[in-house]
């Protein structure tokens, strides 16, 4: 075999100082590349984190080491309190949720429930609806006196008294409840959807019952799933503003997200809003630590998951019930609130009710050409959504190149950065950005850049669990059959990578886009006069209580929403949104 | 002088050597399978050839020029040469004729050569017929089918094949290892083909490098490596075998029971030496009464202990006399022998093989 002698280094064509060169030249763009990722991830997590924690250990005009914000922080009753009400609101809601949800996902999956597919659009509804805008509709439906159902209750029974009363505890928690069981719905279908009826048949032949059946055996196996849902609404809770400052403030109940909203009104204790954010900060990290560690644990339910045979469970009369709950879920979640918003929208006075003398177009006309502050938000919602979507995805997507590819040492460690953001609720953010960057030396405060940046940082993560998931669908072989014909790596991503991409990208950019044009818990602590988007001026026309004005805004975001989902549907697929947040 | 030389090449993963210290050398025109277990350094070395790893010691050269060397190694798109992969990697964004086409529109040919090359060679590997289909429309086997086109297309100075045919059902992996061989008998494309299927290199190649633990082991023609097989490992993996210690005393070799003549079996070992020797199944005979002694083959007296029927043959285990030595022995389907029967097995010292 080793018959031939090939010529001595030195006397071939390629002389090692060529070698050198070629190496200098194939090594030089890669570590640019790491560079700059390794910088705009720097800028955009790490530093705002590292802020906030700072901040919180420094004195205001001196900064020095100091205990006295976590002092200030806690040394109040009503602070603590505060900590207390969203841990509570947060487990009371998780609970509502996962009532409403488990039955539903069970029927959806395994049940011959009629109106399966209704339920599924019920919960993508109840999904998309940003959460502000319910709870703008259940106050229209439950306020105390004018609500619908009190002015209803009170003309059928002819009392004084209200039945049903949003700004309560338990008001504030079944309406974030009724935005948030989605989670818990697509978690748990998700895993029953992976069970074989195998599992089910084998208690049978034992002698269970369907009841026994699923509630020994088809439940617990999902069981694993369900509690991560549920976790997750917990700390979808516990980070939310907006729902908890348009009902929860009127109610003079206190939460976390709304006490450090106080602590930012003048004067500006950014400080003492750092060194009172940690729980929340803390409390995530360890519960998604812990969501992930169940999540891990889920391989006894995939390993029968392929293959197996599935039959639907014949409930018999029962499947009447279930269909029942679900219209009651849809009522409550999606049709009664959204009525009661539309209705308001387009009325003279939303009290009225539905008569053609209360029918107006003014309100939207009003925001669309008489209103000042409209136009720009909702300008700026677009090129804010639009320019983080944009930044996220291309981000994401070259660190998943990388990450995937292993062009670069610790690539993973780029991707942990990546989503590191997912533990950060969106509050905590808003305050690291604004320590970090709203003062000297950048002075960013008030600027559509800070927007932009802390938007893309927020949602970061979800851009690369597209971009990720969208990589992993394209075998390494497919570029280096591109390479090896003799196209470059630019070739290779031009002419395989991108056009394979094309959906996976398209679906996240539309995703993250959705989510930003909704996002106010990290935009009210970030805006500038010039800077309000349509969230932020919900909120704000909340405050003025001008109900109808008010609907008519949260119905052209309802429209911008609609109308962007659609698209996703079209290009994409009916689930696209489900899909990839629940990952 | 050779077309493709690997010089004592090596690949570490961290502590882990994937390939250690390999040595090829393949003419022009030649097609050489490297055969292994998974996990032997075959595909390592391929990818090493392909330029998308390199390596940690040693050197690839192609016509006299240094593609890889730990210092410098050339990216994978200035080789000339061409790959199948195990997922053929069909681009599901490009039509048949697009796949097939890109390589030759990447050497900027005019569009009248590339039109002609594209359409001769789907001529070739039956796919004219398919040229405009989307590759998600196409079985297995037709993926397989451009994917052979695609590489062959732009006449490469080397071809690489990396277990094309392993997400293949059998029938169709028969098929395709005779079109693979036919192809290259067709083009002369030098080629080195990586597969952990014997059957598949026997068919394809020239000479078939056998690999073990990141080491080539033996390289040889499908006649000799079966025939001759120089180590024990080879003699193993290609093939059934029964492997017997023997112990050379005097002019005989004393295995456990039995004994033979040591002239029968060449070997290097001196008196009192340990041999190992390799006998195939399938050389030995089983005959219910002493057949004649014609001096050239030696029989031993044995008993039956298991059989089974496999349809083209029968495959029985017999212990020689007073020996624990089970032997497989593989007979045609006519000849039937009952378990715990007497019989007399006869070796054929032509097929016996001391193994160093």
């Amino acid at each position: 075999m080793s018959t031939t002698v090939a010529p001595k280094v030195a006397a071939g064509p390629v002389a090692p100082s060529g070698g050198l060169l070629r190496r200098l030249r194939y090594l030089e763009p890669a570590t640019l590349l790491w560079l700059l990722l390794v910088g705009a991830l720097f800028f955009l997590v790490v530093w705002p984190v590292a802020e906030l924690l700072i901040t919180s250990f420094q004195a205001r005009r001196t900064g020095e080491f100091t205990l006295s914000n976590y002092a200030a922080a806690y040394g109040r009753q009503r602070y603590v309190d505060a900590l207390l009400n969203s841990l509570a609101l947060g487990a009371l809601a998780a609970a509502i949720s996962a009532v409403m949800a488990v039955p539903m996902a069970w029927a959806c999956s395994r049940t011959n429930m009629p109106g399966r597919g209704f339920a599924w659009l019920t919960v993508l509804a109840a999904f998309i609806i940003p959460p502000y805008l319910g709870a703008i509709g259940w106050i229209l439906l439950a306020g105390p006196n004018s609500g619908w159902i009190n002015q209803t209750w009170s003309l059928l029974t002819g009392s004084e008294a209200s039945l049903v009363n949003v700004y309560t505890f338990w008001g504030l928690a079944l309406v974030i409840a009724l935005n948030s069981y989605p989670f818990i719905f697509i978690f748990t279908k998700s895993a029953l959807d992976l069970i074989s009826s195998e599992m089910e048949d084998a208690a049978n032949i034992l002698g269970a019952g369907t009841w026994t059946t699923t509630l020994k055996v088809t439940l617990p196996l999902v069981w694993p799933m369900m509690l991560a849902g549920i976790i997750l609404v917990f700390l979808e809770t516990i980070a939310l503003f907006g729902t908890p400052a348009i009902i929860g403030i009127p109610a003079r109940i206190n939460v976390v997200t709304t006490q450090l909203w106080q602590f930012f009104e003048a004067p500006v204790r950014a400080e003492v809003a750092a060194a009172y954010a940690m729980p929340l900060l803390l409390i995530t990290a360890a519960l998604i630590g812990l969501q992930k560690l169940l999540l891990s644990r889920k391989g006894y339910v995939s390993q029968t998951g392929k293959g197996g045979e599935r039959r639907v469970i014949n409930l018999g009369p029962w499947r009447w019930v279930l269909f029942g709950w679900c219209v009651v879920v849809c009522v409550l979640s999606v049709v009664a609130p959204m009525i009661a918003l539309v209705q308001a929208s387009f009325s003279r006075a939303w009290g009225r009710g539905f008569s053609l003398d209360n029918l107006t177009l003014a309100n939207y006309e009003f925001l669309l050409f008489g209103h000042d502050a409209a136009r720009g938000a909702i300008v700026n919602t677009f090129v804010f959504s639009a320019a983080s979507a944009t930044l996220a995805m291309a981000l994401a997507l070259a660190i998943a190149y990388v990450v995937r590819r292993n062009l670069l040492p610790f690539g993973t460690a780029l991707a942990f950065l990546c989503m590191a953001p997912f533990v950060i609720p969106g509050i905590v953010m808003a305050i690291g950005f604004y320590a970090a960057y709203a003062g000297p030396p950048l002075l960013l405060y008030g600027t559509a850049t800070l927007m932009i940046l802390a938007f893309t940082t927020r949602f970061l993560p979800i851009a690369y669990a597209n971009g990720a998931a969208g990589m992993q669908m394209i075998h390494p072989e497919m570029e280096e059959a591109v390479r090896i014909l003799g196209g470059g790596r630019l070739t290779a991503i031009r002419s395989v990578v991108a056009p394979l991409l094309k959906k996976a990208l398209l679906g996240g950019w539309l995703l993250v886009f959705i989510l930003a044009t909704r996002e106010l818990s990290a935009a009210i602590f970030l805006i500038g006069p010039h800077t309000r988007t349509i969230s932020v001026l919900l909120y704000d026309l909340s405050e003025e209580g001008n109900f109808e004005v008010l609907s008519a805004l949260g119905g052209i975001l309802l429209v911008i929403t609609l109308v962007f989902v659609g698209i996703g549907m079209r290009l994409i697929g009916r689930d696209f949104m489900l899909r990839r947040s629940s990952e | 002088m050779s077309k493709l030389v690997l010089r004592n090449l090596h690949r570490r993963f961290g502590s882990f050597a994937a390939v250690d210290g390999v040595d090829l050398a393949l003419q022009e025109g030649e097609f050489v399978s490297l055969l292994g277990p998974s996990g032997c350094g075959k595909t390592t070395t391929l990818r090493m050839i392909a330029g998308f790893i390199p390596p940690s010691d040693g050197t690839i050269e192609m016509d006299g020029e240094i593609l890889s060397s730990p210092q410098a190694v050339m990216p994978p798109e200035r080789r000339r040469m061409s790959m199948i992969f195990q997922s053929y990697a069909i681009w599901p964004n490009m039509t048949v004729a697009e796949n097939v086409s890109f390589g030759l529109k990447l050497r900027k040919l005019p569009a009248e050569e590339v039109r002609r090359r594209t359409g001769e060679i789907l001529e070739v590997v039956q796919m004219s017929h398919l040229a405009g289909r989307y590759p998600a429309e196409l079985s297995g086997g037709q993926q397989q089918r451009v994917a052979l086109a695609r590489a062959i297309v732009v006449k490469p100075s080397v071809l690489l094949l990396d277990e094309p045919l392993s997400n293949l059902d059998a029938n169709l992996r028969e098929e395709m290892r005779f079109e693979i061989r036919r192809l290259h008998d067709e083009f002369r494309i030098t080629t080195v083909y990586v597969t952990h299927d014997q059957a598949e290199a026997m068919v394809t190649s020239d000479r078939i490098a056998v690999m073990n633990a990141g080491k080539i082991e033996q390289v040889d023609d499908p006649f000799s490596l079966y025939n001759r097989p120089r180590t024990r490992f080879v003699a193993g993996f290609i093939g059934r075998t029964n492997f017997l210690e023997a112990r050379l005393v005097g002019d005989r070799l004393g295995l456990d029971g039995f004994e033979l003549p040591a002239a029968m079996v060449q070997s290097a070992a001196g008196p009192g030496e340990r041999v190992l020797l390799s006998v195939r199944p399938q050389s030995i005979t089983l005959h219910h009464a002493p057949p004649p002694d014609d001096g050239d083959r030696v029989s031993v007296p044995a008993q039956v202990v298991e059989c089974a029927y496999l349809g083209e043959h029968w495959d029985y285990v017999v212990v020689p006399q007073g020996s624990g030595t089970r032997l497989r022995v593989t007979a045609a389907p006519a000849q039937r022998h009952q378990p715990g029967e007497a019989v007399w097995v006869r070796f054929d010292p032509a097929q016996i093989v001391a193994i160093s």
